[in-house]
């Protein structure tokens, strides 16, 4: 897998996300309260709100759009409603951040 | 012929009995009452949710003076009766009221119990019996000093939790090896020394006070054993003794207590004792369900009904204090000729203990999960064989018959007679019965009618089930609306125990108020932080990853996610320089869209999130600071051009908008806040469809609220006429930092006020000066820490990562 740098996990507020600009589009990465991060689709199955804007509360983010909840984990609209964004393969080696962009490129193709 | 009843002392036993006599016989007595305490019948039940700060005073008022005026009853407050003369059949009061009698009852209660060592009479030594100790210790945790309570018992516990949820470092000293030894057997006391100190309070037993130290007023406590411990209070709550010295004087037949036969009567046939200073059958009483009975027994026999009687009953014990559930109830010493069944959960903090003789319950103690306390007590009471059910007895009702049963069906399966609450003695049946006859939906009017959780509310969730048994889906136990799925809580209770418990983070919020989520939701934060930025101005740090991205990033989203930047222009009124520098903006960054808003403002749509800082910077060069168009705070103030230049315009309209904004710019508020002022009544300004307008005339400016022109259109109410521009803007502050203190999240001033009651609202902004002044103050203070332009700030580097991303990728890789 090609994994790429995309920074250091102190670079994303607790509770927060920043965004990673690719060519298939924004990956929004997520740090919850517990330290754990992960990336998806900057783009709520919804209405493609910015999932990356929302407030991330335990592993979940509400899309600052329409209130959706998503799943960080599996990228699964949480509650009634239905639909999912991709996730992305994060490795977290003592702080700095990777992803799988590959699979990004694969599922570009 | 009316006679005269004379009453001593105010407490909860007599108030009771009057209710029970009232009812009876309404129009047999004219009734006068001697207070010593100088205010009327309140719950003394109830003083630790007061000290711990989760009631107050007026919360826990039984009979307001409306209703001694109601039932023509007169009520001497502050009036401690120092003699009674048998032969004159009169009684004096310290204030040298007297007043004779045809009847008298005597209710002087108790004292509380001073342990007579050296120091005792220092200042700063106080006892836990009324509304005055509960105040003189509000008081001394101000200090948030150092503070001992002596005695480990259920009034000590409860003081001892109430000045540490007030912030005080406090020390139980208790003079028994474990905590409660009358009431729980060992084990249960060590499960609840844990308890106890986990709330950070510190405990010791077997703690023999020799003397309290200090000049003057307290420094500390010396023990037996040498050990000095410093404290600036100290609380005595040893115990009580009833309070005899009247009737001894009176030469009435007194023992521990003032002996009375089953009837309450005195030794003297015209005066009858009940309470805790009165002994029947040998015993005296300090919980309030004997007291209760004393106080039926009474009426009934002051209605002249003499077969009434007292009879002994096993009152179980309940500590109130939040968060620690634990019941006592008879007799649990050991012994030959008993047996005892026991159960321990030591994770889940679980604790349970029935003793038995000849296969009945003759005593429990329940720690940690209390909810069959009420089975139990039925079981005992009626002295019901167990053998049967011994296998699962200790699991409680729900495990009795094979499949466990849920709560609800556990509830339902209670007999008629079965207790429910303890306090008053309410049975199940009594409470269904009523229900149904009276037609009864709410907690409050079950309240009302049976008692039944009108005194320690313990019993409040067992009321709530039977409600819903009684009433099926028109029950509704949620009338409180939780904040969200992550609580239990309403608004309102979360904002009152924030203030009250001095929670001043999020996380802080979350664990003492039990947040079901470990770190809330989308809801909740934004709602909790708001409360904190309002209610700790000076102390609390914002948390923008709690804040709608709109608040976080201070523009306004739109739906393809780039944003709208609105600058504040006061008052409505701009200029040649600033058009010029916004017509700058547009150019440079290709803005699609500009747009003039409803609140007299210029809105700039279509901007990219990365460019947000540059173009603020650009609109900070000439002058613009945040309109804050994106915020639950003080939007825009909108006017007219008044008599500047109106020809019917009566006062500066454009001139006092503009003051007004200058003012409260940067407050946080409930939901947004939209102003507007019109120079006169034709109201150009729109005025009387706002949060809160001002309407000027010829004599001043009549200030209007709670207008709305959104999902609801309603006009607005007059809050009153002032006369200067200085009065209404101070009145406009104070209803505004009124709002801010009370408002749930996200509710709209016109919903607030609806809630609140417009009279109220006028009440304390109009009428009391001093309430409005202080609120005024508040506001002011706040506006210290909150008008910051947040541009300048994030043009000056502030949360940079906000608007930038955090890596771009993949761009290269693609292009090979």
């Amino acid at each position: 897998m090609n994994w790429i740098e995309i920074g250091d996990i102190a670079e994303i507020p607790l509770r927060g996300a920043r965004c990673v600009k690719t060519p298939q589009g924004k990956i929004a990465v997520f740090r919850t309260a517990e330290d754990q991060v992960f990336a998806i689709e900057d783009h709520c199955p919804h209405k493609g709100g910015p999932l990356s804007q929302g407030i991330v509360h335990g592993a979940a983010v509400t899309c600052p759009l329409h209130n959706w909840v998503i799943s960080l984990e599996t990228g699964q609209a949480l509650g009634a409603d239905k639909g999912a964004v991709r996730t992305i393969p994060v490795r977290n080696d003592n702080g700095a951040l990777f992803i799988a962009l590959e699979s990004l490129m694969m599922a570009a193709e | 012929m009316t006679q005269k009843l004379v009453i001593i002392g105010n407490g909860m036993a007599p108030g009771r009995m009057l209710e029970h006599l009232l009812e009876k016989a309404p129009d047999l007595y004219q009734v006068t009452i001697f207070n010593a305490e100088p205010r009327v019948n309140y719950d003394r039940i109830m003083l630790s949710p007061v000290l711990s700060g989760e009631k107050d005073y007026e919360q826990i008022i039984i009979h307001g003076d409306g209703w001694y005026i109601k039932h023509n009853i007169t009520l001497y407050k502050g009036h401690k009766i120092v003699a009674i003369d048998r032969a004159a059949k009169t009684v004096t009061s310290d204030h040298g009221v007297t007043e004779s009698y045809d009847k008298l009852v005597i209710a002087t209660g108790s004292v509380p119990f001073i342990i007579p060592v050296p120091g005792k009479e220092l200042r700063g030594v106080i006892t836990y019996r009324d509304l005055d100790d509960v105040q003189a210790m509000l008081l001394a945790a101000q200090s948030r000093e150092k503070a001992i309570v002596i005695g480990g018992g259920l009034l000590g516990l409860e003081a001892a939790a109430g000045l540490a949820s007030r912030g005080m470092d406090v020390t139980v000293l208790h003079v028994m090896p474990t905590l409660m030894e009358r009431q729980l057997d060992p084990a249960a006391g060590y499960l609840l020394q844990k308890a106890v100190e986990e709330r950070g309070i510190k405990v010791i037993t077997k703690a023999n006070t020799k003397a309290i130290i200090g000049n003057g007023k307290v420094e500390g406590i010396e023990l037996d054993d040498g050990r000095i411990i410093p404290a600036t209070l100290i609380v005595m709550a040893v115990g009580i003794r009833p309070n005899i010295g009247l009737a001894k004087d009176a030469g009435l037949a007194v023992n521990r207590g003032i002996v009375v036969d089953a009837g309450m009567g005195t030794s003297d046939g015209d005066i009858y004792a009940l309470g805790e200073c009165a002994e029947v059958g040998g015993q005296v009483y300090g919980l309030v369900a004997p007291l209760y009975e004393m106080a039926r027994v009474a009426a009934a026999q002051l209605a002249g009904d003499t077969s009434a009687g007292f009879v002994h009953s096993d009152t179980p014990t309940k500590l109130k204090v939040t968060g620690i559930d634990l019941f006592s109830l008879g007799d649990f010493a050991d012994g030959d000729d008993r047996e005892e069944i026991v159960l321990r959960d030591a994770s889940a903090g679980v604790y349970k203990r029935l003793v038995l003789k000849d296969n009945r319950i003759i005593g429990t103690v329940l720690y940690g999960e209390t909810a069959d306390g009420a089975w139990f007590n039925d079981l005992k009471k009626k002295a019901t064989d167990i053998s049967e059910m011994r296998e699962t007895l200790i699991f409680g009702q729900a495990y009795q018959g094979g499949s466990p049963l849920n709560p609800m069906a556990a509830v339902a399966a209670l007999p008629d007679d079965a207790e429910i609450c303890g306090c008053n003695g309410v049975c199940k049946g009594k409470i269904t019965s009523t229900i149904s006859a009276k037609g009864l939906t709410s907690l409050d009017d079950v309240r009302a009618h049976t008692k039944a959780s009108a005194s320690c509310g313990s019993c409040t969730g067992l009321v709530e089930q039977l409600m819903s048994i009684t009433l099926g889906d028109a029950y509704n136990p949620k009338a409180v609306q939780p904040m969200c799925t992550c609580t239990e809580l309403g608004h309102d209770d979360v904002r009152r125990l924030i203030k009250a418990k001095g929670l001043k983070t999020i996380p802080a919020v979350m664990q003492e108020l039990e947040w079901k989520t470990s770190c809330g939701c989308a809801k909740c934060r934004p709602a909790l932080n708001y409360y904190l930025v309002c209610d700790w101005p000076d102390e609390y740090a914002d948390d923008y990853q709690s804040r709608f991205i709109n608040e976080r990033v201070h523009a306004n989203i739109q739906k393809d996610g780039t944003y709208s930047v609105v600058p504040r222009m006061w008052g409505g009124v701009t200029n040649a320089g600033e058009l010029r520098a916004i017509a700058d903006v547009v150019d440079k960054f290709e803005i699609p869209m500009v747009k003039v808003t409803g609140g007299q403002r210029i809105d700039l749509l279509g901007i990219h999130k990365e460019d947000l800082p540059a173009v603020w910077a650009d609109l900070g060069k000439a002058g613009f600071i945040s309109g804050q168009a994106y915020a639950k705070g003080l939007r825009t103030v909108k006017t007219c051009v008044g008599s500047d230049w109106c020809r019917f315009g009566t006062q500066d309209s454009t001139g006092l908008g503009i003051r007004i904004e200058k003012f409260m710019w940067g407050s946080w508020t409930p939901a947004k806040l939209k102003l507007a002022v019109s120079g006169c009544p034709r109201n150009c300004a729109e005025a009387t469809c706002k949060d809160i307008g001002v309407i000027c005339v010829d004599s001043g400016f009549e200030i209007h609220f709670a207008g709305a022109a959104g999902l609801d259109i309603k006009g607005t109410e007059v809050l009153g006429l002032v006369k200067t521009e200085d009065e209404a803007l101070e009145h406009i502050v104070a209803l505004t930092q009124m709002y801010r203190e009370q408002g749930r999240y996200l509710e709209r001033i016109y919903k607030w006020a609806k809630r609140i009651g417009l009279d109220e609202i006028r009440r304390q902004i109009m009428t009391d000066v001093d309430k409005r002044k202080a609120y005024y103050e508040r506001f002011v203070f706040s506006q210290t820490f909150a008008q910051v332009d947040p541009w300048s700030e994030r043009v000056s580097g502030k949360d940079k990562h906000e608007f930038r991303p955090m890596a771009t990728v993949g761009f290269h890789q693609a292009a090979e």
